[in-house]
């Protein structure tokens, strides 16, 4: 589905080259840095697994350990496997145990000691990266063995109770009533929180931490319903926050379908520093391209803190660079989950027919990506019979622009966590409307010169002034001044520096060369 | 004739009639439709109609009843917190902090604990404002610090000691197992325990879900609840900080 907008293609062209040159800046740095998160999840391909009795994970007490004594600039991989040769030791989890008690001292090999090391960490990261290979064929069989659902968009649905054991029936009931994809929400502020919980979660707030096992046992239960269901049931978490490229391989490792993962979203709304978040987005990235896993960019959260006509543009401006980056990562279009929501005041005048301005936008500029489409929560005032409503409309929306995912909107946005029944509510309401109008959008082409052609026109023509700013400033600047979400986040400020480092001459991550390799 | 007495409306005076949806952990057959209309003579309503009743997965099933309370509300024995201060325009806020003042009033506002939406704070704070109304940002004497989300409490005590704040402004809008609650003692805790009472700013919490009588119990001086405006909050400012403190002094 081209040519409904009657976009130039020669602005198009340009809007993508003006992102590429905001962006290769950003790439660049993220090339030269890595960062605690990168090592650690480094370390977890190689097979460090668990935590302390204090809950904090072994790949934390190594990492800690190995910057104490050289430094982050080397990465881990090496000192960590020159370690092992010495000690005498293959697991490990058993020099982290070590390296945590002090009893083993880390160094920078040269010569043979160099050599081997490095010979010996690109084994055991391969070893970590094929476990991933073989998720992703899993996942293939399972979806040729269940099938894909028979609609698009899929339906995507939140649980989010704080406790693992009631999330996994309420998932399963929500497949059943016919939710696609699965997301459990995490407990709130674990984006913060500098490593990953270990075990399986009864107690978290406002949601579920993500952990490797939570991972697990919601896959295997979602494994169950995809059996009885006949069509595969897809399981999404957050590839976020100050541990995002951990959370990246857990999940590949786990069998994940789709993450959650903005190129800005965390300096912007979590305050964590720019260059972290750029380096932990492009190794998570390029994990995720290896796993087959879908992400999910947050493009909808700009228009929860800025208005959603005036600021419009910086969701297209921000859906290319995330595009940029994905594709440098490795990531396919197929992959792409951009996001945008349907955020407009419905006071406005005409709002319906700028939200299918927007969202048509999005779906011309972006053809082959399964595009995320996010419901009202801006404009959720309590009015749950007028919210029910409205979500009727953005699902409308969403059928009638041909977009990829659609995440369902609760009518009790803003009031309460989900109950069951707002659940059973909103997916009547989903399926109401594509089950009435699902194929709408093969009807559906904006008039020439009409009023949506003509907004969609001005907001790609303002997405080309932005994108013409930023190049004149560069990247790091615009965030810092405030660009994205009215947010100021200057590139020395925020949480996590302190977990960065430039690449030494000899810095060695066999992760990144085996997934660069690849690509 | 006193006191008001008032019935819910349906669409004939006095008729007490309502609607309310609930569900019930049983499968949909006659006795759970049974146990739905039980559950609404138990809340008062009586007659009560269950005009729909729907399965929902395994064990549950959503009704919808419209029926007649017996309940009757006294409008005399209602208790709110009205506002005790007078509503003064953003000139009006200027004029009174530059004469009476004589410097800029310095407010620290942020959310708390983990918290990450500052769609309160901003609303309040920023230019832009909210439903028209512009922000503390936007008064001419008011020096706004606004820290964004997720500020821990002693972030915010050094920041208010930082800027010398007059007053601390915290949204909260995440109350699941009443983090709001727990947060909010836990910063006007921190605030007691690190300036003296006469030295202390002025301590303001709002949310869509605070109760607005509970300063005391939480340790604040005001709390602000769904639909505050920015002009609401400024007046208040004028008049704890300056009005009324002059007029006790």
């Amino acid at each position: 589905m081209t040519g409904k907008l009657d976009l130039d293609p020669v602005l198009v062209a340009r809007a993508r080259e003006l992102a590429r040159r905001a962006g290769q800046p950003v790439v660049d740095l993220a090339r030269s840095h890595t960062t605690v998160s990168v090592e650690r999840a480094v370390l977890r391909l190689a097979g460090v697994s668990g935590a302390d009795p204090d809950g904090i994970p072994w790949v934390n007490r190594l990492v800690e350990a190995v910057v104490a004594d050289v430094g982050l600039g080397h990465g881990v991989a090496v000192p960590v496997f020159d370690a092992l040769a010495r000690e005498g030791i293959t697991d490990v989890t058993l020099l982290a145990q070590k390296a945590a008690a002090g009893s083993v001292r880390f160094a920078l090999p040269t010569g043979r000691a160099a050599t081997a090391a490095r010979s010996a960490a690109r084994r055991a990261v391969g070893a970590g990266i094929r476990r991933i290979d073989r998720r992703r064929a899993e996942r293939d069989r399972l979806i040729k063995r269940h099938g894909d659902p028979k609609q698009r968009p899929w339906i995507y649905l939140i649980v989010a109770t704080g406790d693992i054991y009631e999330d996994i029936p309420q998932a399963q009931a929500a497949a059943r009533a016919g939710a696609d994809v699965i997301a459990v929400i995490r407990s709130t502020g674990q984006s913060l929180l500098d490593y990953v919980p270990e075990g399986a979660t009864r107690e978290g707030f406002a949601g579920t931490y993500a952990t490797q096992e939570n991972f697990r046992l919601m896959r295997a239960a979602l494994d169950e319903s995809s059996k009885e269901l006949g069509r595969y049931v897809r399981l999404t978490n957050y590839a976020s926050g100050l541990c995002m490229p951990e959370m990246a391989t857990l999940a590949g490792l786990e069998r994940l379908d789709m993450m959650l993962n903005d190129s800005m979203y965390g300096i912007l709304f979590r305050d964590i520093n720019p260059i972290r978040t750029f380096v932990d987005q492009r190794f998570s990235r390029q994990v995720h391209a290896r796993a087959g896993i879908i992400i999910n960019t947050g493009e909808d959260n700009y228009l929860t803190t800025a208005d959603a006509v005036d600021e419009a543009h910086t969701v297209t401006v921000s859906q290319l660079l995330n595009e940029f980056f994905a594709h440098e990562a490795g990531l396919a279009d197929w992959q792409l989950g951009l996001g945008h929501a349907f955020e407009i005041n419905p006071e406005v005048p005409e709002s319906f027919r700028l939200e299918l301005a927007h969202a048509l936008l999005a779906r011309e500029l972006f053809p082959d990506a399964p595009l995320k489409w996010m419901p009202p929560t801006k404009h959720m005032t309590g009015d749950v019979f007028r919210g029910n409503l409205l979500d009727g409309f953005f699902n409308l929306a969403g059928a009638l622009t041909g977009q990829g995912i659609l995440l369902v909107g609760m009518m009790t946005e803003a009031v309460v966590t989900p109950w069951l029944s707002d659940r059973d509510i909103a997916l009547q309401n989903v399926r109401y409307v594509l089950g009435a109008a699902g194929g709408l959008h093969e009807d559906f082409v904006p008039a020439p010169g009409g009023f949506i052609r003509r907004r969609a026109n001005q907001v790609l023509g303002e997405a080309l002034d932005l994108l013409e700013r930023i190049g004149e400033q560069t990247l790091l600047t615009a965030i810092a001044e405030g660009t994205f979400g009215i947010m100021k986040r200057p590139a020395d400020r925020g949480k996590g520096l302190a977990g960065v480092a430039a690449h030494e001459a000899d810095y060695c991550n066999p992760a990144t060369d085996i997934l660069e390799a690849a690509a | 004739m006193s006191r008001q007495i008032v019935r819910p409306y349906g669409d004939t005076t006095g008729d007490g009639m309502v609607q309310v949806s609930f569900t019930l952990p049983v499968a949909h057959d006659k006795r759970a439709e049974g146990a739905a209309v039980q559950l609404a003579n138990r809340m008062g309503i009586d007659p009560a109609m269950l005009v729909h009743a729907k399965p929902m997965g395994d064990g549950f099933t959503f009704f919808v009843v419209y029926g007649r309370v017996n309940h009757l509300v006294d409008l005399d024995a209602v208790q709110v917190v009205e506002r005790d201060f007078p509503l003064l325009s953003a000139k009006e806020v200027n004029t009174v902090v530059k004469q009476r003042l004589r410097r800029k009033l310095s407010v620290v506002g942020a959310c708390i604990g983990t918290d990450a939406h500052t769609v309160g704070i901003d609303a309040i704070l920023n230019v832009k404002g909210i439903a028209g109304e512009k922000g503390l940002e936007y008064y001419r004497e008011l020096k706004v610090t606004n820290l964004g989300a997720q500020v821990s409490v002693p972030e915010l005590v050094e920041a208010a000691r930082a800027e010398k704040a007059d007053a601390v402004l915290v949204s909260q809008v995440v109350t699941q197992r009443d983090a709001h609650l727990h947060n909010t003692r836990e910063m006007s805790a921190a605030f007691r325990e690190a300036m003296p009472a006469g030295r202390r700013p002025l301590l303001i919490v709002g949310g869509p879900r605070f109760d607005e009588t509970m300063t005391d119990e939480l340790g604040v001086d005001r709390i602000f609840g769904r639909g505050t405006t920015p002009g609401e909050v400024a007046s208040y400012l004028v008049h704890a900080l300056i009005t009324q403190r002059k007029a006790t002094t």
